[in-house]
């Protein structure tokens, strides 16, 4: 028996994805309401067909995986310092998590405007002082400074996961390894890692759902450009619908962002989905 | 080679002095049991031993050379967690191969050893499992596996058994002593269960608030314990204690007396009523209320009929009895 919710479940999903095939199928354009017709796959063929279409799938995949090394490689390491103990662990730690409760759109913004800003921007301030040009961030390598930001803001999130696996680990585990002689490096390898790929899998496939989307960073930094240089899936579908008044277009983008997400999902659960289980 | 010299260790932790300053002398191929209460310093005294903490003050020598600052890999002793602390994603070949892989000894001869290793402890079949699919013995032999494929020069045990039931207790007790008299190798074992002390141990530390109450043989201990605190901890059920009248006749001010060297007679020294009778059919553990000397418990044989509320009388054997002076001090 399919108990109510899951059907309540299942009609939260279908609804919008439903509508979105059909309206990726219309030729929909936001100029000419009420004169849909039907497209066929007219929509789909144009879409991938644009120039912006393959860079856009590159930014996307290549924002998604520069954030994740980041945020897991940062995230151990900053996980292994705050598990020391030190004097003001307490504060320390809520200040690390701060970054995580910034919106995205104010942190970027915060970003471009006094860190990354080549006459204002505390980078530029930086690089005048020791006598060097300062670097436009956003024109010279947007989609890198796009990928810093983000990952500056989902660094809290990796790094709070780690050290909670990391404060679940045996002491005397650590004990017998030191008995054993193995080096602190070693350690690291042989005990720490291992006890961390549970907890690692976790933060890459919950940072991968949310980083398939980003959008507002986007947004209020570079607007997509230069040109489409920092430009991804998500972003090219809002410009295709909302600048472009193509809805049918951008429904089309959508559905083909659906694909990619799964056929993402698909990967990273055959690579690292066994660490899950137990 | 494994002789251990503590001399004048201290270890505080901040303000708190859990170990006054300690000598002791442990000889090569010893097996020494620390025992004492929960809280009394045992298992601080052991990791100070395994260079897990560092003491505060004295020196630790192992073999004739100072091992005070020496880090734990480096001190050639192997210890056996009460966890057991095996590593859970490593198989138990792994796991046991662990400190050789470290020490950087090349395959062919770790695996030899692990195999070695692996028949003393009966593990052959279990190379390839997970400590996760393991019993509770079994993981106990892991881990005493992986501590003597190193070939240390003392083992360590930090009360190995307190996870096992009962019935495994007595089996891994005996596997241990059987493992000390194969590899004759020193082996210091910290438990609060003084059967386990009296069972294995060639010499007893009786620790107390950190301090050594008594060093000896298990029968040493029990025959001529030297004071109150160590003749009420070794034997089992506990020494009873009169004070009082009694205990000025015996010119003492604590007089001693063990459950078992209590006869019950006619005429005897004491008189009094069973309170409770525990049948363990071997024994039976009788608790007398007497007129005397207050609350005694006695051990009889489980042959003899007794039961609560019955009226008996007590004779202690002359020659065991226990005298203790104002300081707790035996006479």
């Amino acid at each position: 028996m399919v108990s109510p919710a899951v059907i309540l479940l299942f009609l939260w999903m279908i609804v919008p994805l439903g509508m979105t095939l059909y309206f990726s199928f219309l030729r929909y354009n936001l100029l000419m309401p009420g004169m849909e017709t039907w497209a066929g796959f007219d929509n789909y063929y144009y879409f991938v067909n644009q120039p912006a279409f393959w860079s856009a799938l590159t930014n996307t995949l290549l924002l998604v995986g520069g954030v994740l090394c980041i945020t897991t490689v940062g995230g151990i390491a900053l996980a292994l310092l705050l598990d020391q103990p030190f004097k003001g662990q307490g504060i320390v730690r809520v200040m690390v998590i701060a970054p995580f409760f910034v919106m995205p759109t104010v942190s970027a913004l915060v970003w471009k405007n006094m860190f990354m800003n080549p006459v204002n921007g505390m980078f530029a301030h930086i690089a005048k002082a020791l006598g060097m040009q300062p670097y436009d961030f956003l024109s010279q390598a947007p989609l890198a400074s796009i990928i810093l930001i983000v990952a500056w803001s989902w660094l809290p999130f990796a790094t709070l996961i780690l050290l909670t696996a990391l404060q679940s680990l045996d002491r005397e585990q650590m004990e017998a390894a030191e008995m054993d002689g193995a080096s602190w490096f070693n350690r690291f390898i042989h005990l720490v890692l291992p006890h961390l790929t549970r907890s690692i899998t976790v933060v890459i496939l919950i940072q991968t759902i949310f980083l398939l989307s980003v959008f507002a960073e986007i947004l209020v930094t570079t607007n997509g450009g230069p040109g489409t240089a920092s430009t991804n899936l998500p972003f090219l579908v809002y410009a295709q619908s909302l600048l472009n008044y193509d809805v049918g277009g951008g429904s089309a983008g959508g559905i083909i962002a659906v694909i990619l997400a799964n056929i993402v999902a698909i990967f990273l659960m055959r690579m690292i989905g066994r660490n899950l289980e137990s | 080679m494994g002789q251990i010299t503590l001399s004048s260790v201290t270890k505080s932790f901040g303000e708190v002095n859990v170990i006054p300053p300690l000598d002791l002398d442990i000889n090569d191929g010893e097996f020494v049991v620390f025992v004492g209460p929960s809280g009394c310093g045992k298992s601080t005294l052991l990791r100070l031993i395994a260079g897990l903490e560092d003491i505060t003050s004295g020196q630790i020598r192992i073999d004739g050379t100072d091992a005070t600052d020496t880090p734990p890999g480096k001190r050639g002793l192997a210890m056996v967690f009460q966890s057991y602390a095996l590593y859970p994603h490593m198989t138990v070949r792994k796991n046991i191969a662990f400190p050789l892989k470290m020490a950087g000894m090349d395959k062919a001869q770790q695996d030899a050893k692990v195999e070695n290793a692996a028949r003393i402890l009966n593990l052959t079949n279990y190379l390839d499992r997970r400590p996760g699919q393991l019993s509770g013995g079994q993981r106990q032999r892991v881990a005493i596996g992986r501590a003597i494929v190193r070939e240390p020069a003392a083992f360590l045990f930090d009360e190995p058994l307190s996870n096992l039931d009962a019935a495994l207790r007595v089996t891994m007790r005996q596997e241990i002593s059987e493992l000390h008299q194969t590899l004759k190798t020193t082996m210091i074992y910290v438990t609060h269960d003084q059967v386990e002390a009296m069972t294995m141990a060639d010499k007893i530390v009786v620790l107390n608030a950190g301090r050594i109450e008594q060093v000896g043989s298990p029968l040493d201990l029990y025959r001529s314990p030297r004071n109150l605190f160590v003749a009420g901890f070794i034997g089992s059920p506990k020494m009873n204690f009169i004070t009082g009248d009694q205990a000025a006749r015996e010119s003492c001010v604590t007089l001693g007396v063990r459950p078992e060297h209590l006869a019950v007679t006619t005429g005897g020294r004491w008189n009094g009523t069973i309170g409770l009778a525990e049948h363990l059919g071997s024994d039976t553990f009788l608790k007398v209320v007497t007129d005397e000397a207050g609350e005694l418990t006695v051990r009889v044989s489980g042959e003899q009929n007794l039961h609560h509320g019955d009226r008996i009388s007590l004779e202690p054997q002359a020659d065991r009895l226990y005298r203790f002076n104002a300081d707790g001090l035996a006479l």
